[in-house]
């Protein structure tokens, strides 16, 4: 019992000191931020904060450089680890905006994230991908499709961690719908943590999230509760998370 | 136990000759040539209104072919080369729609030999075939050349689809010549594919719409290797109204030089024609040179080209090794991609076949 216990509060994501550079600018600044198992946390902010430029830096794009600090997952430092390798620890990520690319398959991707052609089938038929499987991989898709095609691939690769990066933007809301419950379906079973990047806060409706921070300016400047958080934000707006150092506790 | 039509070959030659799309069994074509240097080897049809020949055996059998012989040039007044030895004469006779393609092979054997044939295909008055031809060489055929001269007659409502393979090597260089003629409601589709390397390849060929409601499609994939010079072009020229013409072409340099014509002439109104070419340079030595052209002197006409070439885009490869794979898997995956067979109007019958031969010369190649 004991084991079990540490296992769950043990931090799985640790992000230490982190700041992240594009060019000679500082993206992100010294933030810590971590996330335990099963844990789900939302990360609010405005457009331009450093959001996607964290998950892409964590996961370990070209572009994003670490200027100081250290990203371990799992006790693994990952800092130096090529994206593949990364990807291999069990992270995955859910693109905001996937890029299209000719003459490669949806049904080829899903084929390397999982060899079970049943499961592939049936997670097709759920998100209504059926007939996207042998199209070029986002090309002609809709918004919608495109999110839909991402949450398919995420959920075959079955990650232990999953970046969001606005899940729900585009999406109608009876596909929000769908979405949501695969998605949390999966949290739920797999136990995996999740961070999720979200503007309009539908997502709080169907998946069952634990925490939340606020980036403001390349800075966490708030944590908590995410409807507390995410209610004050509607009623305020950003411009008092820079005044306010914890906005949830008005 | 099947047919072995290549049995006279040694191995590696018939690695070299399937490699360039012959079926060895034959069970899945309506007939078969193959000329080694300027020797026939074999040249039978198997299917009723389909004759193949040996181009000499043609001129002497039926008198009209030699009307034919030179023709297509003719008619763009172009010379062309008469010094040349073999070669296939091909007719499918009028109202004959044949099922499994014909397969034709041309194919050098030695060291030095200079191949020069000259080609015939007559597809009469609605008649409809697929013919798939492929050129290669033997290890052995070290600085071989080959000339190839091909007439196309495609007769009204009458259809040719036309895949050709190149399968040839570093040390071999090539000089296709075609022109097509194509009468009203006809149809001239060519495929050519080009993954191998070789020394010097030029080609430019050409198709003459002459008649009402025709078309053309000329869709071709290449890769140029290290070393190699590619120089390939098509060509439709419109000599009557409502005809129309695609060309499509994909090209990608692993470090040699390709230059990717495209060329359009309207000599008639009413003509509707789109061209479209890309180009993926994978190595610092590569060149890809498109040069698209739209010629016309009549104002309803609608032609329309797009060009682009650049280098493997870093958020693709990326996207791919956030699923999992490494980079090189992913740039691998992405030049498959743009290579896909899709961008060729191939036959359903030659789809899988022709899916799995490029996947197997491609395999190693980058």
């Amino acid at each position: 019992m004991g084991y079990a216990k540490s296992a769950e509060v043990r931090e799985m994501l640790k992000i230490k000191e982190l700041t992240i550079g594009i060019g000679d600018k500082d993206i992100v600044r010294d933030i810590n931020l971590s996330l335990k198992k099963a844990e789900i946390m939302v990360l609010f902010g405005p457009n331009g904060s450093g959001k996607s430029t964290l998950i892409k830096a964590i996961l370990g794009f070209s572009g994003y450089d670490i200027k100081k600090g250290s990203i371990e997952f799992n006790s693994k430092n990952l800092n130096n680890l090529s994206i593949d390798k990364r990807v291999a620890l069990g992270i995955g990520i859910m693109y905001q905006h996937p890029p299209k690319i000719r003459g490669v398959r949806l049904r080829q991707l899903a084929e390397f994230l999982s060899s079970d052609k049943e499961r592939i089938a049936h997670l097709a038929e759920e998100l209504s991908l059926e007939s996207h499987l042998d199209r070029e991989i986002n090309m002609g898709f809709s918004g919608g499709e495109m999110k839909r095609a991402e949450l398919f691939q995420i959920l075959l690769q079955c990650p232990s961690l999953i970046f969001l990066d606005e899940p729900e933007s585009g999406v109608d809301i009876e596909n929000i719908s769908i979405m949501g419950k695969a998605l949390n379906e999966y949290l739920k079973e797999s136990r995996a943590q999740a961070l999720i990047i979200t503007h309009t806060g539908y997502i709080l409706d169907y998946v069952d999230v634990s925490t939340s921070s606020v980036m403001i300016d390349g800075h966490i400047s708030c944590s908590g509760h995410p409807r507390k958080i995410f209610k004050a934000i509607q009623e305020h707006g950003y411009d008092k998370c820079r005044e306010c150092k914890c906005l949830s506790n008005f | 136990m099947s047919k072995q039509l290549l049995k006279e070959f040694n191995e590696e030659d018939k690695k070299a000759i399937t490699s360039s799309g012959m079926d060895d069994t034959e069970s899945t074509r309506s007939a078969s040539f193959l000329q080694a240097d300027d020797k026939i080897h074999f040249s039978h049809a198997l299917s009723k209104g389909v004759e193949i020949l040996a181009i000499e055996d043609a001129v002497s059998k039926y008198s009209e072919v030699s009307d034919y012989y030179g023709r297509a040039f003719k008619t763009l007044n172009k010379d062309f080369p008469t010094d040349t030895k073999g070669g296939y004469f091909i007719r499918v006779k009028k109202g004959h729609k044949i099922d499994l393609p014909i397969q034709s092979c041309l194919f050098l054997k030695d060291s030095g030999f200079k191949q020069q044939v000259h080609n015939i295909v007559i597809i009469e008055e609605d008649a409809d075939v697929h013919l798939i031809t492929g050129c290669s060489a033997s290890h052995s055929a070290k600085e071989a050349y080959h000339l190839g001269i091909s007439e196309f007659f495609i007769d009204k409502r009458a259809s040719l689809n036309f895949t050709m393979i190149h399968s040839w090597k570093e040390d071999v260089a090539v000089k296709p010549m075609s022109v097509a003629l194509v009468q009203e409601g006809g149809s001239f589709v060519s495929n050519y594919i080009c993954l191998k390397p070789v020394k010097e390849i030029t080609m430019y060929p050409t198709a003459v719409l002459e008649g009402e409601n025709s078309r053309a499609s000329f869709n071709s994939l290449l890769l140029t290797h290290p070393g190699s010079f590619q120089d390939i072009g098509s060509r439709v020229i419109f000599k009557a109204k409502n005809s129309s013409a695609e060309i499509v072409a994909r090209a990608v340099s692993l470090g040699g030089k390709a230059i990717a014509r495209g060329h359009f002439k309207a000599e008639a109104a009413d003509i509707k024609a789109h061209l479209e070419c890309r180009g993926l340079i994978i190595s610092d030595k590569g060149v890809i040179h498109a040069i698209p052209e739209l010629e016309t002197e009549f104002r309803d006409v609608e032609m329309s080209h797009e060009a682009a070439i650049g280098k493997i885009s870093r958020e693709e490869i990326e996207y791919l090794c956030s699923r999992g794979f490494s980079h090189d898997q992913a740039q691998s995956i992405i030049i498959r991609g743009f290579m896909d067979i899709g961008i060729l109007a191939l036959p359903d019958m030659l789809k899988k076949e022709i899916k799995d031969l490029e996947e197997k010369t491609l395999e190693g190649s980058f």
